[in-house]
């Protein structure tokens, strides 16, 4: 049975003190008793609306849950989306402050940037890459407001399927001149390769995510539109971050993407930088 | 060092395990003294009576590129075998299998060299300036010890599981392609097994050549030119069985497929 209007709210407040809080909590499917994947993205929406009610503005999807491996893991064969907000992005280069996220990790993947809505049901590839103006690498700093990322299903989708930070790279490459199913990820971490992967690892071929998310939105009634930045889904396992690394990730024939880690931020990562100097 | 002769002993079981497919206790169990250089002395060895029986050379080839698998057997380096000739089969064709135990495949890129590498500190610049071409390849390995359970000084005698090879799809100039960032997808029988990218061999498989120019340098040797280099395993090796149609997918080189006979 569905959850009521009342838990599905104490859920998803619960989830925004978190949040706002920098902490975590228990797993919700342990406390919710009954709840389900629908339940899971009414509480995400009510999570976010009071996020949108505090200033976020959505400025693009993130698609999850895409690579065999992790839905075997997690026991569900079909992806899960969040939204990304404002100040979620960082620009390419930038610093994440580790401050103010609460168990990080990072993901390389292919982002899409629309020039035409794409409403569903009905969408295929072919729609998705007729409606993409480009694509370009990205790293997604995925976050768990859930203790010690004890997820299932349940849990990252109430909790914008773990959205933390993203950066896109400069590179804008239209979908016609690259092989996306065949594009290969290297992430190098200080300089050392820590991660590899390929765009067949997402959903077969990423527009093949891209196309269930323009479709699943379409079934909520919700809105995908140009403009809109979607971040296709992981190429490679996720990758664990620390105060000053830097990470870079290469993606073949879309381009480059980088990104560095510091709690307090760029000053900080700027100070330990000038006292190794020094 | 083991003596010369427990090692030409060592080349006459392995030698025999390969002419007539059968599999063999691991060379340690008799001889736990052995070393990885006992190892490369029994290569040796069999290259020594290959060549007698008129079969030749044609390259050398990279494993445990991967850091994973480099600490799976913990080593830092990885291991290097010799290409034959006759290792070779065509794109498109069936590969023979009655002289393989427990066949598996794995996708990687292959180097043809155009011009000679030798030295202790050959740089990935001057590697890319002496290839010829970059090209797709399929590695078959076989390992003549039980369930493929080996340890590495014993792999290494039994010319790391060398068994065929095959090349194919596009030849590419190096420098027009990012070696880091290649794509590969590898199928049987139409379902993907395996996904990888170049990068997965230490970062960019030419790190493979550096590696073993250093490790021939050791050994007063070159590469010569016109070696073909196999640089190690982009993706797991997969086993396979008679009947199976194999297909790998580069990004911007192409693809190879065959048959396994």
């Amino acid at each position: 049975m569905a959850l009521d209007q009342t838990t599905i709210e104490r859920a998803g407040d619960e989830l925004l003190d978190a949040y706002r809080g920098n902490t975590t909590v228990a797993p919700l499917r342990d406390r919710y008793e009954g709840i389900d994947i629908v339940d899971a993205y009414r509480i995400q929406e009510h999570f976010m609306n009071r996020r949108y009610a505090a200033g976020e503005r959505i400025v693009g999807k993130k698609i999850g849950v895409t690579s065999k491996a992790v839905q075997e893991m997690i026991g569900v064969f079909e992806p899960d989306f969040g939204q990304l907000t404002d100040i979620m992005q960082i620009e390419n280069g930038g610093t994440a402050d580790l401050d103010k996220l609460i168990q990080p990790k990072a993901e390389a993947e292919i982002a899409f940037v629309l020039k035409e809505d794409l409403v569903g049901p009905g969408i295929t590839a072919t729609d998705v890459i007729r409606a993409t103006d480009h694509v370009r690498a990205c790293f997604e700093i995925v976050d768990s407001r859930i203790d010690n990322w004890d997820i299932r299903i349940q849990d990252t989708v109430a909790d914008n399927a773990s959205c933390g930070v993203f950066v896109l790279g400069e590179d804008k490459i239209d979908p016609r001149d690259v092989d996306l199913t065949l594009a290969g990820l290297l992430v190098e971490k200080d300089g050392e390769p820590v991660a590899t992967g390929v765009g067949a690892a997402v959903q077969g071929s990423p527009p093949n995510a891209v196309a269930w998310l323009a479709n699943t939105l379409g079934r909520l009634g919700m809105p995908f539109r140009a403009g809109e930045i979607i971040l296709s889904g992981s190429l490679a396992p996720l990758i664990p971050v620390a105060h000053g690394d830097r990470l870079a990730a290469y993606i073949g024939g879309i381009g480059t993407c980088e990104v560095s880690f510091a709690n307090g931020g760029a000053a900080a990562l700027f100070r330990t930088q000038e006292a190794a100097d020094a | 060092m083991l003596d010369a002769a427990v090692l030409d002993e060592m080349a006459d079981i392995v030698a025999e395990a390969q002419a007539a497919p059968h599999t063999i206790a691991k060379l340690t169990e008799k001889h736990p003294g052995m070393t990885i250089d006992d190892g490369y002395a029994v290569q040796d060895r069999l290259l020594a009576r290959w060549e007698a029986d008129g079969r030749s050379l044609i390259g050398l080839k990279a494993g445990l590129t991967s850091k994973a698998k480099m600490e799976q057997m913990g080593v830092n380096e990885p291991s290097f075998a010799m290409l034959m000739r006759d290792m070779q089969d065509p794109e498109g064709s069936t590969i023979p299998t009655d002289k393989l135990i427990h066949p598996r495949v794995e996708a990687e890129i292959a180097f043809v060299m155009k011009d000679e590498l030798s030295g202790e500190n050959v740089t990935i610049d001057e590697i890319l300036d002496a290839t010829d071409y970059v090209q797709p390849a399929l590695e078959v390995l076989d390992s003549r010890f039980e369930k493929f359970k080996f340890d590495l000084e014993s792999v290494i005698a039994d010319n790391a599981s060398s068994a065929r090879f095959v090349m194919g799809g596009r030849p590419r100039r190096p420098r027009d392609l990012d070696l880091r960032t290649i794509g590969l997808v590898m199928e049987i029988d139409g379902e993907i097994v395996a996904t990888a990218s170049s990068g997965a061999v230490l970062g960019h498989p030419a790190r493979s050549i550096q590696m073993l120019v250093t490790w021939l340098h050791g050994r007063g040797r070159t590469l010569p030119a016109g070696s073909i280099v196999l640089t190690g395993g982009a993706t797991e090796a997969i086993a396979v069985k008679t009947g199976n149609a194999v297909f790998a997918r580069f990004q911007d080189m192409g693809e190879i497929s065959v048959r396994i006979g």
